[in-house]
C-alpha cells in the first residue's frame, strides 16, 4: 500500500471522480477498469499516472488475436525444435525458450509498476476470464518449469475498454469501474489551457463554441471528442487563424475551418455540409 | 446503515455482489472516502456499479436512500433564522488553512453538534470557527470551508463539495431501457455469433503440430485445421412504410449493424404484415418480388428469423383475406405468419413501439397470440431477450 496520491499532472486534467477512482484502486490494489467515449484520454491516463508517481510503465496492447497466456509467458517451441534439429546445446534447458510476457515483466519489476492493459474488449470473449487468478492473487504458475511467479509489488493495473464486448461478471467483480464522461465546457477549457497555455482567450472561446456546436449536430455518427479538439486547435494555432475566421457572419452558416480534424467520417462531413446549406437557403 | 442500501441496489436490478460490498467497506476502512456524502457517492459507484448502464439507477437509489437522512436535517435547518445566513463576506482560505480546519467526526455526530449549537446560539454570527453563520470555518453555515461541512442557505457551491450529483441524473442516457444505437445493436448481436470450424484445413495448428512432432521423436509432423467462421444464419424481415415511418432510423441502424456481423444474412421487406410476397428493393417492390413460399423453400429451418415491425395496423389486416391495404390477398396474414413460425422454430419479433403500448393495440395483441411470447421491444434489454430466445427457443417445435 502506498501513501502517494494521484491528482492529475501538468499535462493531464483529472476530474474529482477520476482522482477518487485512481487513488482508491492504488490504495486497495485492485485493477481499475476505464470506459468512455473514444478520445477522452483513457490510455493517456496510465501514462500520466506512471509519470506523476514516477513508476515504470508496462503497456500491453490487446488485439483480437491476443491470448491471456501471451501476457504471462510463451513457450517458444518452434525455436527449441529448430535448435534440437541443429544440435544446439541450449536445447536441454527449457528456460531458454520461455519468453516473458508483459504481465510477468510487471510482476518482476523492483519498483511498483503501472500496468496498462489496453482495449481489453478487442480480445476474445474468454480473455478476461483467463486472467482472474492473475489479477486477484497477482501470481501465476509456469507449467514448463514448475515455477510459481509472484508479483514483487502489486502493480497499479489500468484496463481500458471501448465497450465492444461485454466483460464477464466474475472479472468485473474484481475491478473498480470508472466511466470517463465527456468533459463539460469548463473542464474542456482547462484541458486546452494545459496543452496550449499561450492560446489567446478569444480564439479559445470561439474554438470551443464552434466545437460544441458541431458536437451537438443531430445524427453525427462519431462525435468529435477531446483528442480531436486538441488536434484541431493545434492546426488553428499553426495557421495562426484570427478568432473571427471561426465565427463568420453567422455561426450556423459556416463550417469550421480544418473540419477534417474533427469529423472522421464521410457521412458526417456530408451531413454538416447539408445542414449549413439548408441554413443558408432558409436565410435568403 | 449500509446494508439496506446494498439491498436496495440489488432490488433496483443492479448486479451487486457481496464481494463488491465488502470491497466498499474495505475502502471505507482505508479512508478512501472520509466523511463526505459526495466522496461516498463516488466511491460507492466505483466499487459497486460496473457498467455505465446502471449509473442512472444507482443515482436514483442513492437519492432515495439518503433522502431520509437529509429530511431529518431539513427540520433542523428550518429553525435557523435566515438572516444568519445572508452571505455578507466571502472569506478566502489558503490551502494550509483548509488543511488546518478540523474535521469533527461522523455524519451523526455532525448533526448532533449542529443541534446543540442551534440551541446554544441566539444571535447572528459571521466569521469565527464555532457558530453557525457565513464565511467561517465552523462546519455549519455557508460560504466557508470545512471538509465535512453542512451547507445551509447558499444557492451555489463554492468548493463543489455539497452538490448532489446524484440528483442531476446525468447518466440517464446509458440506461439500457432506452432505444439503441448501431453500436449497442452490434454488441447485442455479437452474442448471437457462434463459431464453428468448417471448411478446408487451411490454418497451421501449432499446438497439435508440436505434440505430434514430440510424439514422432522430433521429426516434424505438420498439422492443419479449419478456420473458425461464424456459423449463425440470419433471415431478417422488416416492415417498411406506414406507421413504421417513425421508426425508420432505428431500423436502418439495426440493418446496418447486422449486415457486418453475419456471413449468412438474408433480408426481405414487407408492408405492415407478411403476405404472399416479400421484396428486397423497396423502390421496386411492385416489380421485383419474391414469393413467401419460395422464401420458405429456400431457407431451411436452421436459419434464425428476426421480424422487425411495429405490428400496429387494423386487426382486419391480420385476420381477413383481402385485408391488406396494398393488394388483394387470397389468404389472411395470420396464415402466413403461422407458416413462418411453423417452418422456422427460431423466430422472434422485434417491436420498436414502447412495450407499455402493446396492450392497447389490438393488432399487436393478435400478433402476439400468433407467435407466442416471442415479441421483444427494440431496446438493448429487449434485444438481449430476443437473442436468448433465438439461441434457446422456449417453444417446442410444432
Amino acid at each position: 500500500m502506498t501513501d502517494e496520491r494521484f491528482a492529475g499532472t501538468d499535462r493531464y486534467v483529472a476530474t474529482e471522480d477520476l482522482m477518487m477512482a485512481v487513488n482508491a484502486s492504488i490504495t486497495l490494489g485492485r485493477p481499475l477498469l476505464i470506459k468512455g467515449e473514444p478520445g477522452t484520454g483513457k490510455t493517456q491516463l496510465a501514462i500520466e499516472i506512471a509519470a506523476a508517481l514516477s513508476r515504470p510503465l508496462y503497456e500491453w496492447h490487446i488485439k483480437s488475436s491476443s491470448k491471456a497466456q501471451q501476457g504471462l509467458y510463451e513457450y517458444d517451441a518452434v525455436s527449441r525444435l529448430r535448435d534440437s534439429q541443429l544440435g544446439d546445446g541450449r536445447v536441454h534447458d527449457i528456460r531458454n525458450y520461455i519468453v516473458r510476457g508483459r504481465l510477468w515483466e510487471a510482476f518482476a519489476s523492483e519498483l511498483q509498476p503501472v500496468l496498462l492493459i489496453d482495449e481489453i474488449d478487442k480480445a476474445d470473449i474468454e480473455f478476461p476470464n483467463d486472467l482472474l487468478r492473475e489479477l486477484d492473487r497477482m501470481e501465476f504458475y509456469v507449467y514448463e518449469t514448475r515455477d510459481l511467479i509472484k508479483a514483487v509489488h502489486r502493480p497499479i493495473i489500468l484496463i481500458t475498454s471501448n465497450n465492444e464486448k461485454e466483460l464477464p461478471d466474475a472479472f468485473l467483480r474484481r475491478c473498480f469501474f470508472h466511466y470517463i464522461r465527456f468533459p463539460d465546457a469548463d473542464t474542456l477549457e482547462k484541458i486546452v489551457r494545459v496543452h496550449y497555455p499561450k492560446l489567446k482567450q478569444d480564439l479559445l472561446a470561439e474554438a470551443l463554441a464552434a466545437f460544441f456546436r458541431l458536437r451537438e449536430t443531430p445524427g453525427l455518427r462519431k462525435k468529435p471528442s477531446t483528442s480531436e479538439l486538441l488536434d484541431w486547435i493545434k492546426l488553428l494555432v499553426a495557421e495562426d487563424l484570427p478568432p473571427e475566421a471561426l465565427r463568420g457572419d453567422d455561426p450556423k452558416k459556416t463550417i469550421p475551418p480544418f473540419y477534417g480534424a474533427l469529423l472522421k467520417n464521410e457521412q458526417d462531413v456530408h451531413l454538416v455540409e447539408q445542414l449549413v446549406f439548408l441554413q443558408r437557403r432558409n436565410q435568403r | 446503515m449500509l446494508v439496506p442500501f446494498f439491498l436496495q441496489l440489488r432490488a433496483a436490478g443492479i448486479p451487486v455482489s457481496l464481494k463488491e460490498f465488502l470491497t466498499l467497506l474495505e475502502a471505507l476502512d482505508y479512508r478512501v472516502a472520509f466523511c463526505s456524502a459526495h466522496d461516498f457517492y463516488l466511491l460507492g459507484r466505483l466499487t459497486l456499479v460496473k457498467d455505465e448502464r446502471y449509473f442512472d439507477r444507482y443515482d436514483r437509489v442513492f437519492a432515495e436512500h439518503f433522502a431520509g437522512a437529509e429530511k431529518a436535517f431539513e427540520k433542523i435547518i428550518a429553525s435557523v433564522p435566515a438572516e444568519w445566513l445572508k452571505s455578507l463576506t466571502e472569506r478566502v482560505l489558503s490551502e494550509e488553512e483548509k488543511a488546518q480546519v478540523q474535521a469533527l467526526g461522523s455524519w451523526e455526530k455532525l448533526l448532533e453538534t449542529l443541534r446543540q449549537r442551534l440551541q446554544e446560539q441566539k444571535e447572528r454570527h459571521q466569521g469565527g470557527s464555532k457558530w453557525i453563520g457565513t464565511g467561517g470555518t465552523s462546519p455549519f453555515g455557508a460560504d466557508g470551508y470545512n471538509p465535512q461541512g453542512i451547507r445551509i442557505g447558499q444557492d451555489r457551491s463554492r468548493n463543489r463539495r455539497a452538490v448532489k450529483v446524484w440528483d442531476q441524473r446525468e447518466y440517464r442516457n446509458f440506461d439500457d431501457n432506452i432505444e439503441l444505437g448501431t453500436r449497442n445493436i452490434k454488441m447485442a448481436l455479437r452474442k448471437l455469433r457462434r463459431f464453428a470450424r468448417q471448411g478446408a484445413l487451411d490454418l497451421f495448428d501449432l499446438d497439435t503440430t508440436i505434440s505430434a512432432t514430440a510424439r514422432n521423436a522430433g521429426l516434424l509432423d505438420i498439422r492443419m485445421m479449419a478456420e473458425r467462421r461464424n456459423a449463425v444464419k440470419l433471415l431478417l424481415l422488416m416492415d417498411v412504410g406506414g406507421s413504421m415511418d417513425d421508426h425508420v432510423r432505428v431500423c436502418e441502424e439495426l440493418f446496418s449493424a447486422v449486415r457486418s456481423e453475419f456471413k449468412h444474412l438474408e433480408y426481405f421487406y414487407f408492408h405492415n404484415f407478411v403476405y404472399e410476397y416479400l421484396w428486397k428493393d423497396n423502390r421496386r417492390r411492385h416489380v421485383e418480388r419474391t414469393g413467401t413460399l419460395q422464401v420458405l423453400r429456400t431457407f431451411n429451418a436452421d436459419y434464425r428469423v428476426v421480424l422487425v415491425g411495429d405490428a400496429t395496423m387494423s386487426p382486419y389486416e391480420i385476420t381477413q383475406p383481402g385485408g391488406s391495404v396494398e393488394h388483394w390477398n387470397q389468404e389472411a396474414g395470420a396464415a402466413w405468419v403461422q407458416r413462418l413460425a411453423a417452418h422456422f422454430p427460431r423466430l422472434v419479433w422485434l417491436n420498436p413501439e414502447p412495450q407499455n403500448r402493446w396492450e392497447r393495440t389490438p393488432s399487436t395483441q393478435l400478433t402476439r397470440e400468433l407467435i407466442g411470447p416471442r415479441m421483444f421491444p427494440l431496446t438493448l434489454a429487449g434485444l438481449d431477450g430476443a437473442i436468448a430466445e433465438l439461441r434457446h427457443p422456449t417453444l417446442p417445435k410444432s
